[in-house]
């Protein structure tokens, strides 16, 4: 054992008797295979280095994303609040107000809900559900649940008499389709489309979308700001790499400055600089530059959420940038003039596709960031200047709808993914260089 | 039947005593409270949770300021089996969706509430509709309408919810919340909607078509604000004219911060807020305990003396008192003194769980336009 | 490809200074003419402003006061681009995003060739460093002494008049930079173009140059051809740079003619070649080679004749060095040949030195 633990030792070479194994170690296993174990051996030492990253990625990542991908399907509601309901509305064909029998399955899953402890009750969450899906579901459910002790037969009508949505066709369609397991209508939902009545989907109301065109500003505004943090960035990364050492790192900490302010002070010193009454346009209407009753709406629009991201995210562009500079030799550009080149053709022909890596990984690394943020265009973003994040958040937070959050989610998460995929397609994933 | 005998006791400084009489039996044990921070929570710390950690010696209250996301900390904690919080702070919407859940407990709250010092039983005792299957309340508070004076000539101050609407006499910018609610209210109530009607008329598509076109009138002088600190410090800034802000931040703004702002307490959009127990919770006796001790009618009394939000009980209006720190009574700044009480509209929260999620689909779709 | 000016300098820096911070010169007073087609080294320890020269040449730096000229033109103004001046680097500078060919084309491309004469060109320099067949490959691809070959195809492939070299073949092994050196120069001499090489290593620069500037301090110590500079070195630094040396310090006591005395220590007295002492009484370093030094010598050939004690011996194959203590020099060094009928030399043995005085030049004291 000891020996193949240090390493296979030879004994003998070519032992006449034993020749047809090849190679034996000192105590007597053939020499590949006191190899391959050893060999193993290595393999089970270095697995179990990573695992403790493995499993903390796994219950922090991977479990977590795969619970919200579940999460935007998942659809129990229905189906285990009102079993005979459903079963009573096998084969019903959308047209007509189910017929008496059905009505009363649903008085007795309302009765036999009712019977169970609180916590278990299922009636509630889904009347929540249902709201969902048609706006005052949940009053008239909760309403229901309250009388449907004095119910009578034929229940049809006592439905009816307790609220009037029991008379729309639309909330049986509804309880018939969410009667399933698993769901796509967060996915419809997020897609600003809803069920017609056929079941087919279509466009909502104009006046009720609101995600595609919040997903399309949240890509256009991550777009803008990872141009202008590559504009702002490249000069001072550039600049940086060609410092000696000792002003370079002072300026990198200027650079990395709003890391290490909070939030709040953040906030505060772009609502003291941006807004009218603030630094920037008193100063321009000092220097007569715009009337007083011109000043600039620079926050609590698209205006003020660039800004302040743009100031947040400048460092994950600027480093990689820096960290490629840093390794592009003045000789080239030396060498570009030499051959003929104006400064300007040196720098485009020369400098700059070798700082391609590095503009890649802060583009990457900035817009992937920018586009699930939500904190700060929620403070200074104003109606204009909000992202898909913040709905994202609020449906978490504040709705409660965890499917559309969840749905909304997933969907920002693959779109990443496809645009990593069309980068790696069109440059290269292994061009990126991060730091 | 320890509520029972809690009930049969009565006064406060009784259960004080009895409290006192548990404590050498009892373990140290600490409390959470979630609620909404600042001022607001210091009220409660001063009003509640001081002297209940008095009389209890072996209870410690952690604060937690939770309470802008409470919701989705209830749901997560009882789906997680973990339920950390004892008590929560959230308004009577939430609390009815929680409620809905299963997350939080019922209450019964004769059973569970001191009855008045008259005798009047809790029920009766707190104002009409305030009340919810979970939710207790503790303050009536109101979302009202600030404006600067300086923003205006002396001789044309604005006064009313339809001087918001009216940008050609008073002109300048609007603060108003990023949410449909006391928004859409307070539209079709500057469009001649009476108080009592305007959910009614919410209710139906001509009346959503009907609010979002007074709203359109004024659509390009909005800030939204986001955070509730957001709308006085745009007001102090002088970044806006006219801001709406819930009565307590914009009192403790103009009074003690000494901003120059006036309340328009017309159309003011009236809620309660209060506490709800989570289901599950680690002390649930402990926490009733404290809930009698906290919502009685002196305790409720006491807040007043802090943060100018009503008391929810009818019993303690007559006991509200000066401003502790401040020393000026506090009886006008209370949103149901009647001076201030001509026109409110009373947020309809089955309404806002009902109607809720298409409103707030189309208040977005109408910001992003 | 010559005109008649052959003689006349082509490349001429006159009283050129150089200082990075206002305060000190590391270029002091330079003054050099470069022929037409000639093959000038640069040699010079580091720091010694050789590099500088040639930057200021290309363009990269400005000299402070002075002027450059090349061919009647000062181009002191002259940005680099338009120098028309081809260089080749130390780390060759080749860009790694594009190929060979790419590199190659790329003065090409600027000056606005057609795409067929530049393939042409490109096609042409290639072959002239054997490297025809790499057009497609990227510099990361190719070893060290490929990429020095693409860097000076490069340099050459549009034509330019003067090509710099900044110690192109410091990164190469030894083999390799004796075969390029061997390269280099053909190649300087089937074009005709004239390059200005900058260098520290000496054997390069007496192997390839016409010849060589040697730099100390700021300043062109020596500007001669190899063999002058080594045989006829005209002040201590050179001497003691270019090759190996055998330093003697001591006192001018007479002067007649070219020759002076010298006293060296205590009473030794050696005749000099008299070449750059200022007088009677005058501090000097005597330079004397250590093959010049003969051993066994008869009395009538040297001028110079001393005894001196083998304090060690180094075998070195083709000769051997032997250290000799000389009127208390520990240091004086004679390489013996190893040649048939060479006597065996051994340690502790008393061996008669003897040198002309012609070999032993007097020089400036350092």
């Amino acid at each position: 054992m000891a020996q193949a633990d240090a390493g296979p030792a030879l004994t003998g070479a070519s032992g006449s008797g034993r020749s047809r194994s090849g190679l034996v170690t000192a105590d007597g296993t053939p020499l590949r295979r006191a190899l391959e174990r050893a060999e193993r051996r290595r393999k089970l030492a270095a697995f179990l280095l990573v695992a403790p990253l493995l499993a903390f990625l796994l219950v922090v990542f991977i479990f977590p994303i795969g619970q919200m991908m579940w999460r935007s399907v998942d659809n129990p509601q229905v189906v285990d609040a009102v079993p005979r309901t459903l079963e009573a509305l096998r084969g019903w064909d959308g047209n007509e107000l189910p017929e008496e029998r059905v009505f009363a399955a649903l008085h007795a899953d309302f009765m036999a809900d009712a019977e169970l402890p609180r916590r278990e009750q299922k009636i509630g969450p889904m009347g929540i559900r249902l709201n969902y899906e048609l706006s005052a579901a949940r009053g008239a459910i909760s309403r229901t649940g309250r009388n449907v002790e004095s119910f009578e037969p034929p229940y049809k009508e006592a439905f009816l008499d307790q609220h009037r949505l029991w008379g729309d066709v639309e909330l049986w369609r509804i309880i018939q389709r969410e009667g399933r397991p698993l769901t796509l209508s967060y996915y419809v939902a997020a897609l600003d489309r809803q069920y017609d009545a056929d079941g087919s989907v279509v466009l909502r109301d104009e006046n009720r979308r609101i995600y595609v065109s919040l997903f399309m500003r949240t890509l256009a505004l991550s777009v803008a700001i990872t141009f202008l943090c590559f504009l702002l960035g490249f000069p001072i990364a550039y600049w940086m790499s060609i410092l000696p050492m000792r002003y370079a790192n002072l300026l990198m900490i200027c650079v990395l400055l709003p890391f290490w302010t909070s939030l709040l002070v953040r906030t505060t010193a772009w609502i003291v600089l941006l807004q009218q009454q603030g630094v920037i346009n008193t100063m321009l209407v000092t220097l007569g530059i715009i009337g007083d009753d011109n000043r600039l709406s620079m926050i609590y629009n698209m205006t003020g959420t660039i800004v302040a991201m743009t100031h947040i995210l400048l460092p994950f562009m600027v480093l990689p940038l820096y960290s490629v500079m840093r390794t592009i030799p003045p000789s080239y550009m030396r060498a570009a003039k030499s051959l003929g080149a104006t400064p300007a053709t040196a720098f485009r022909r020369v400098y700059f596709p070798q700082t391609l890596p590095g503009i890649g990984a802060g583009a990457v690394l900035v817009f992937i960031i920018s586009i699930g943020y939500y904190i700060t265009p929620a403070l200074v973003g104003g109606q204009t200047g909000r992202m898909i994040s913040n709905e994202i958040a609020r449906h978490m937070q504040q709705s409660l709808n965890w499917g559309l959050a969840a749905a909304l989610g997933t969907m920002l998460l693959v779109g990443v993914l496809i645009l990593y995929w069309a980068y790696n397609r069109l440059v290269g994933a292994d061009t990126l260089k991060f730091g | 039947m320890k509520q029972q005998m809690l009930k049969t006791l009565g006064t406060s400084g009784a259960v004080s005593l009895l409290a006192l009489g548990a404590a050498q039996a009892n373990d140290p044990v600490s409390l959470t409270i979630v609620s909404w921070g600042g001022a607001y929570t210091q009220s409660q710390v001063r009003a509640y949770h001081e002297p209940f950690m008095e009389a209890n010696p072996h209870v410690t209250i952690i604060n937690d300021d939770g309470s802008a996301n409470a919701l989705a900390g209830l749901r997560a904690q009882s789906q997680a089996g973990n339920v950390t919080w004892d008590l929560v702070d959230m308004l009577p919407s939430d609390a009815q969706l929680a409620c809905d859940e299963g997350i939080i407990l019922q209450i019964d709250h004769d059973e569970m509430l001191a009855a008045a010092p008259d005798g009047t039983p809790a029920s009766e005792d707190f104002l009409p509709g305030s009340l919810g299957e979970c939710f207790i309340p503790q303050i009536v508070y109101s979302t009202v309408l600030s404006y600067r004076p300086d923003a205006f000539p002396a001789d044309n101050q604005p006064s009313s919810i339809a001087d918001l609407f009216d940008v050609e006499n008073f002109p300048g910018r609007r603060a108003l919340q990023d949410r449909p609610g006391t928004n859409l209210e307070w539209a079709l109530y500057a469009d001649g909607v009476a108080p009592e009607d305007i959910y009614d008329v919410l209710a139906t598509p001509e009346g959503v078509d009907r609010a979002f076109a007074k709203l359109d009138t004024i659509k390009d002088h909005i800030i939204f604000w986001t955070e509730g600190a957001q709308a006085p410090q745009l007001l102090a800034d002088g970044e806006v004219a006219f801001a709406t802000g819930y009565n307590g931040r914009m009192f403790d703004a103009i009074e003690v911060e000494g901003m120059e702002a006036d309340i328009i307490w017309d159309g003011q959009v009236v809620e309660w807020d209060g506490w709800v127990v989570p289901a599950d919770g680690p002390n649930i006796d402990l926490v009733m305990e404290y809930l009698y001790f906290a919502t009685d009618t002196q305790r409720l009394a006491d807040q007043a003396k802090f943060i100018s939000y009503g008391p929810a009980r009818a019993s303690s209006a007559e006991l509200v008192d000066v401003h502790a720190d401040l020393g000026i009574d506090m009886n006008p700044h209370m949103p149901t003194a009647p001076e201030n009480y001509f026109s409110p509209i009373i947020l309809d929260n089955d309404f806002w769980t009902d109607y809720g999620d298409e409103l707030r689909e189309r208040f977005a779709n109408w910001m992003l336009q | 490809m010559f005109d008649t000016r052959d003689d006349a300098a082509f490349v001429r820096f006159d009283r050129v200074q150089k200082s990075y911070d206002g305060s000190t010169l590391v270029v002091k007073d330079l003054n050099l003419d470069i022929a037409r087609g000639e093959f000038l080294t640069m040699l010079g320890p580091s720091g010694s402003g050789k590099t500088t020269c040639l930057m200021m040449l290309a363009g990269f730096e400005t000299a402070t006061s002075g002027d450059i000229l090349l061919g009647d033109r000062p181009i002191n103004n002259i940005p680099p681009h338009k120098r028309g001046i081809g260089m080749v680097f130390q780390n060759y500078a080749l860009f790694p995003h594009m190929t060979v060919g790419e590199n190659l084309s790329f003065p090409l491309e600027v000056r606005g060739m057609g795409k067929s004469d530049r393939e042409a060109k490109v096609k042409r320099a290639l072959d002239m460093v054997q490297m025809g067949s790499f057009a497609g490959r990227r510099p990361a691809q190719l070893s060290g002494g490929q990429q020095q070959r693409i860097a000076l195809a490069r340099a050459l492939v549009f034509e330019p008049e003067v090509v710099l070299m900044d110690e192109p073949l410091g990164a190469l092994d030894k083999n390799l930079r004796e075969r390029m050196q061997y390269e280099i120069k053909h190649i300087h001499e089937s074009l005709g173009v004239t390059v200005v090489y900058v260098t520290h290593d000496q054997t390069e620069a007496l192997t390839m140059s016409d010849k060589v500037a040697v730099f100390d301090d700021g300043k062109i110590q020596q500007l001669a051809a190899p063999d002058t500079l080594y045989e006829r070195p005209e002040n201590a630094f050179v001497a003691a740079f270019i090759g190996e040396n055998n330093t003697l310090r001591g006192r001018v006591t007479a002067i007649e003619g070219d020759i002076c005395t010298v006293r060296i220590g205590g009473d030794m007295q050696v005749r000099a070649l008299r070449v750059n002492v200022d007088g009677e009484g005058a501090e000097t370093t005597l330079s004397l080679r250590p093959e010049r030094v003969q051993i066994d010598a008869g009395e009538d050939r040297f001028d110079n004749i001393f005894t001196g004690k083998v304090q060690e011996l180094i075998y070195l194959g083709d000769h051997i060095r032997v250290r000799v203590s000389v009127a208390g020099n520990d240091e004086f060094i004679v390489k013996v040949p190893n040649a048939t009928g060479e006597r065996k030399i051994k340690v502790g043995e008393e061996l008669r030195l003897g040198w002309t005085a012609a070999d032993c030049r007097a020089l400036d004291p350092s």
